[in-house]
C-alpha cells in the first residue's frame, strides 16, 4: 500500500465522462506507489497554478548520448526542498517501435513487467515522434530498464540534434493502397543511421517518415525532413465487378458529385461505355452495363481521392515506388514548411532500389551536417541557400516536378544558360 | 559522459535499431503482405479488408487515453488474447486495433471493449482521437496540459468518435506551446502567449548560453545586456511577438503565465494529397482562457466549428476543402467567429495569403 493520495480536486474532474481517463489510470498506479502519489500531487499543482514544473538535465544510458528525456522537479519550497519528495525525477525512455506499430501481447506484457519493476507503470503508445514512451523513472532505474528492454530486441530512439525515430503506416501489412514495403524501407533507412540516432551531433533534428501512398497517413509532408511517400507511374488499376457493386450501392448522384467532379485535375469523365477512348494513358472501368469512368492517367496527379471513394474498383497502378520530399517542419524558427519534391519517383522494390534511397538519405544528412546552421532544420537551410544549391550539394538534378511554377521574378544571373541547355540536350541524346 | 567513473561492468547496448515487425504481425496480415484488394467499413469502428487471396480481416478500432497504466495495457492484452490471436496495433492517433478473421467475433469483441470503457470508433468520416503532446505531465516548457485537454474534449466529442456522420474524416490536435508538437490538423488547439517573457536576471548568466538564445529569436528582439551588474539578456518588447522560442534554451525567460498564456484555434490543416494539395492550418480564433481542468471555452468553439462543418460541407470535403468552396468570409460568418486584424498574416511569405483578385463571394 502506498501513502494517502493528495487532494486532487482538479484532476478528479477528469475522471468523469465517457472517454478513458489517464487520471484514473494514474490513481490505480498510485495505490501501490508513493512515486505516482507524488506525481499526481505535482500535476494537480500545475492544474492549480497553470505552470509546468519539470526541467531537463543530463541522464542517459551507457554508450548512448540520447534517447532518454530527463525530468527533474522544480516544485520546491522556500528551503529548496522538493514539495513532492517521492517524485523528484520523472525521466522518459524513448523506444523505437516496430514499423506500423504492430505488437504481440507477450511483448506488451513484458514491457509492462519491466516498467512495473523499474518505472512508474505509465507507458504512452505512442509519442508524436513515434516512440513508445516509457514515462517516469528515477535516474538509478533508467539503465536497468533500458538493459531489459534492449535484451528484448528493442532500442532507444532519438532525442535532441539527432536523427529521430521514424514512423511508417500500416501499409502493405493491411492496406490495398500501399505502394512499397514501408516496414522494410523504414528499417533499411533508419538502421543506417543508428550512430546519428544514439549520439546526437547534427545541427538539429532530422526526421524520416514513411507513408505508403499520397494519403500520407504519417503526416510526413509537414513533419518529416525527408518524407517517403508511395506513388505509382503507370495507369490506375480498375475492377469492373467492384465498380458495379459500388455503383449499385451509391448511384449516379454520388458517382458524379463525389467522384467525377471532385477530381482535382478533371482527369475522370463519365462516358457511355461505347465512347471510351483507347490510348496508352487511358484506363476505364464500367459502373453498369452502359456507362464507364474514363480516366486520363496523364492528367492524374495521384491524389488518391477517387481511389479512397471507390476502394478496389480503382487502385494504384503496378509500377509502384515513392516520391521523396525534403524540408517539412513546424513553426520554429521561420514558420511552418511543407516538404519539397526532390525525387519525383524512385522504385523501392529491389535491394538496389532501397540502397539508392539510403544513399540519398546519407547524402542529404551529410550535406545538412556540414552546411546547416546550429538549430536550423533542413527546410530552413534550403530556404536560406535555395533548392538548386541544395540539389547541387547532394549531386541531384533539377526537375520541373520540383516546382509549383517556374520563377516569377527576373532576379537571377543567367549567363550559364547555354551551357545548361547543352547539358540537357546532351543527356537527351545519350538517353 | 565521464568514462573514468563508469564501473567496469556496465552493460554495452546492443544497437539493434528498429525491430523487424514480421514477428508481431497478425498471421493473416503477414500472409497477405502487399497483396490486399480492397476494404470497406461495415460499421463505425470496423474496417473490413479483403486480400487478393480471398482472405478477409476485420479490424476493430478503439480509443485509448494514450498515457496508459500497465493495468489498462494488460486488460487490452487480455482482450487481444481472447479475440484477436494475441496481436494488436496502434494508429498514429493512439487508437488500438484488434484484427479478427472471423466476422462472428466482431460484435463480441466490440461488446468486450465497450464494457471495459474503450469506445469503438474513430474510422472513416468520424472525429477521431486527438493527436496530443506531453503537457504538464512531462514536458519542460508546457503552457498547458495535453492529456487533460484531450480527455475533456474527447468526452465532448465522444458521440462523433463513435459515429461516422462527418462530411469526411476530422483530425484534431492539441499543442501545449507554439512549437506545435501536435502537428497540422483539421482543427488544432495551440497555446498562444500574449505577453513577452518575464526574465529572472539573477539566473540567466548561469543557466543560458546567451548567444544561442539571441540566435533563437525569430524577430531578433533579444540582445545581451548587463542588468543589475550581471550579464543577462533583454527584450525589445516592441518587436517581441511572444512566441516563446527563447524559453526552451533559457528557462529563466519564463513565457508561461496563468492568465496571459491563452489558447488559439486553427483550422484547415491537411497532410493528405487527396483532392487539393496538402495545406497548413490557419488561425481562426485566439484569446481563449487556459481554463483547466476542462477548458469549456475551447470545447465550445471546436464544437461550434464542427457543427457548422457537419451541416454545411458536402460529402468528402475535408474542412479545408469546404472552406475552399465557401470562402473564408463565409466561414467566419457561419461560425460567428470574429475576423480580427490579428488573423491577417504579416510573417515572411504572407503576401501569398492575401487576396490578389476580385474573386469575392457576395
Amino acid at each position: 500500500m502506498a501513502k494517502k493520495l493528495h487532494d486532487t480536486p482538479n484532476l478528479d474532474q477528469l475522471e468523469s465522462g465517457p472517454w478513458p481517463s489517464f487520471v484514473t489510470g494514474l490513481k490505480e498506479l498510485a495505490k501501490e506507489r508513493d512515486y505516482v502519489v507524488d506525481l499526481l500531487g505535482q500535476l494537480e499543482t500545475s492544474y492549480q497554478t497553470r505552470k509546468g514544473y519539470w526541467k531537463g538535465g543530463t541522464v542517459g544510458v551507457f554508450g548512448y548520448g540520447g534517447g532518454v528525456i530527463p525530468r527533474f522537479t522544480e516544485l520546491k519550497d522556500e528551503s529548496g526542498q522538493a514539495k513532492f519528495k517521492d517524485c523528484t525525477e520523472f525521466h522518459t525512455l524513448r523506444v523505437m517501435p516496430p514499423p506500423g506499430m504492430h505488437y504481440d501481447t507477450g511483448t506488451l506484457r513484458q514491457f509492462c513487467d519491466i516498467w512495473e519493476k523499474h518505472g512508474s507503470g505509465l507507458i504512452a503508445f505512442h509519442g508524436q515522434s513515434g516512440d513508445i514512451m516509457f514515462q517516469g523513472a528515477k535516474t538509478e532505474n533508467v539503465q536497468k530498464a533500458f538493459d531489459e528492454i534492449n535484451e528484448m530486441g528493442f532500442d532507444l530512439g532519438g532525442a535532441g540534434p539527432a536523427v529521430r525515430t521514424a514512423m511508417s503506416c500500416v501499409g502493405a501489412a493491411r492496406c490495398e493502397q500501399s505502394c512499397y514495403n514501408e516496414g522494410q524501407v523504414h528499417r533499411a533507412v533508419i538502421n543506417t543511421f543508428l550512430d546519428d540516432i544514439h549520439r546526437p551531433s547534427l545541427p538539429y533534428k532530422f526526421k524520416f517518415k514513411f507513408s505508403g501512398c499520397p494519403n500520407d497517413c504519417m503526416n510526413s509532408v509537414q513533419r518529416a525532413d525527408m518524407a517517403v511517400i508511395g506513388t505509382w507511374r503507370d495507369n490506375m488499376q480498375t475492377d469492373d465487378e467492384l465498380a458495379k457493386k459500388w455503383f449499385a450501392k451509391h448511384g449516379l448522384d454520388e458517382l458524379v458529385n463525389d467522384v467525377v467532379s471532385m477530381c482535382p485535375t478533371r482527369a475522370i469523365r463519365l462516358k457511355n461505355s461505347a465512347d471510351v477512348k483507347a490510348g496508352d494513358k487511358i484506363s476505364s472501368v464500367a459502373v453498369n452495363d452502359t456507362q464507364s469512368l474514363e480516366i486520363n492517367n496523364g492528367d492524374c496527379v495521384r491524389c488518391m481521392h477517387c481511389i479512397n471513394v471507390m476502394t478496389g474498383a480503382l487502385a494504384p497502378g503496378n509500377d509502384k515506388g515513392a516520391t521523396i520530399l525534403v524540408g517539412g517542419k513546424s513553426h520554429l524558427k521561420i514558420g511552418g514548411l511543407l516538404g519539397t519534391v526532390i525525387v519525383p519517383f524512385m522504385k523501392l522494390e529491389s535491394e538496389e532500389d532501397i540502397e539508392e534511397l539510403v544513399t540519398l538519405a546519407q547524402d542529404t544528412i551529410d550535406f545538412f551536417a556540414e552546411n546547416a546552421l546550429e538549430h536550423e532544420r533542413t527546410g530552413e537551410m534550403i530556404e536560406r541557400i535555395g533548392l538548386v544549391n541544395f540539389l547541387e550539394g547532394i549531386g541531384r538534378e533539377v526537375d520541373a516536378n520540383m516546382v509549383a511554377t517556374p520563377r516569377t521574378n527576373p532576379y537571377v544571373r543567367t549567363d550559364g544558360w547555354e551551357d545548361e541547355v547543352a547539358k540537357i540536350n546532351a543527356k537527351k541524346q545519350a538517353a | 559522459m565521464n568514462q573514468a567513473v563508469q564501473p567496469a561492468k556496465m552493460r554495452k547496448a546492443k544497437e539493434t535499431g528498429v525491430p523487424d515487425n514480421a514477428a508481431f504481425l497478425h498471421p493473416v496480415l503477414a500472409k497477405n503482405l502487399g497483396a490486399w484488394k480492397y476494404h470497406d467499413r461495415p460499421r463505425p469502428g470496423v474496417l473490413h479488408h479483403v486480400a487478393k487471396s480471398g482472405d478477409e480481416v476485420w479490424s476493430v478500432r478503439a480509443g485509448t487515453q494514450r498515457q496508459m497504466d500497465i493495468y489498462t495495457i494488460r486488460k487490452l492484452c487480455d482482450i487481444a488474447d481472447t479475440f484477436a490471436e494475441g496481436r494488436v496495433r496502434f494508429t498514429i492517433r493512439s487508437n488500438i486495433e484488434f484484427m479478427v478473421t472471423d466476422a462472428a467475433k466482431v460484435d463480441p469483441l466490440i461488446a468486450e471493449l465497450e464494457k471495459n470503457g474503450f469506445p469503438v470508433g474513430g474510422t472513416g468520416n468520424s472525429v477521431t482521437m486527438i493527436a496530443h503532446t506531453q503537457g504538464w505531465l512531462h514536458c519542460d516548457i508546457p503552457g498547458t496540459d495535453a492529456s487533460g485537454v484531450v480527455k475533456a474534449l474527447m468526452d465532448e466529442l465522444y458521440d462523433e468518435f463513435k459515429k461516422e456522420e462527418m462530411p469526411n474524416r476530422v483530425h484534431l490536435s492539441t499543442s501545449c506551446c507554439e512549437i506545435n508538437c501536435g502537428g497540422q490538423a483539421d482543427i488544432a488547439v495551440i497555446v498562444q502567449h500574449t505577453k513577452p517573457p518575464v526574465i529572472n536576471h539573477d539566473l540567466v548568466a548561469n543557466v543560458c548560453e546567451r548567444p544561442a538564445v539571441v540566435a533563437r529569436c525569430p524577430v531578433a528582439a533579444i540582445r545581451p545586456a548587463m542588468v543589475n551588474g550581471k550579464p543577462s539578456l533583454e527584450i525589445d518588447e516592441t518587436k517581441c511577438m511572444c512566441c516563446g522560442a527563447c524559453y526552451p534554451p533559457c528557462p529563466p525567460m519564463q513565457i508561461n503565465d496563468p492568465v496571459n498564456s491563452k489558447l488559439a484555434i486553427w483550422v484547415g490543416g491537411k497532410n493528405s494529397n487527396a483532392r487539393g494539395k496538402p495545406t497548413f492550418m490557419k488561425m481562426v480564433a485566439a484569446g481563449l482562457p487556459n481554463n483547466a481542468p476542462r477548458w469549456p471555452e475551447v470545447a465550445e468553439v471546436i464544437k461550434n466549428i464542427l457543427a457548422v462543418y457537419k451541416e454545411d460541407a458536402r460529402p468528402w470535403e475535408r474542412l479545408a476543402d469546404w472552406i475552399d468552396r465557401i470562402g473564408w468570409p463565409r466561414f467566419f460568418e457561419k461560425t460567428g467567429l470574429p475576423f480580427t486584424k490579428y488573423l491577417v498574416d504579416d510573417w515572411r511569405g504572407s503576401r501569398s495569403t492575401l487576396n490578389s483578385s476580385t474573386h469575392i463571394r457576395f
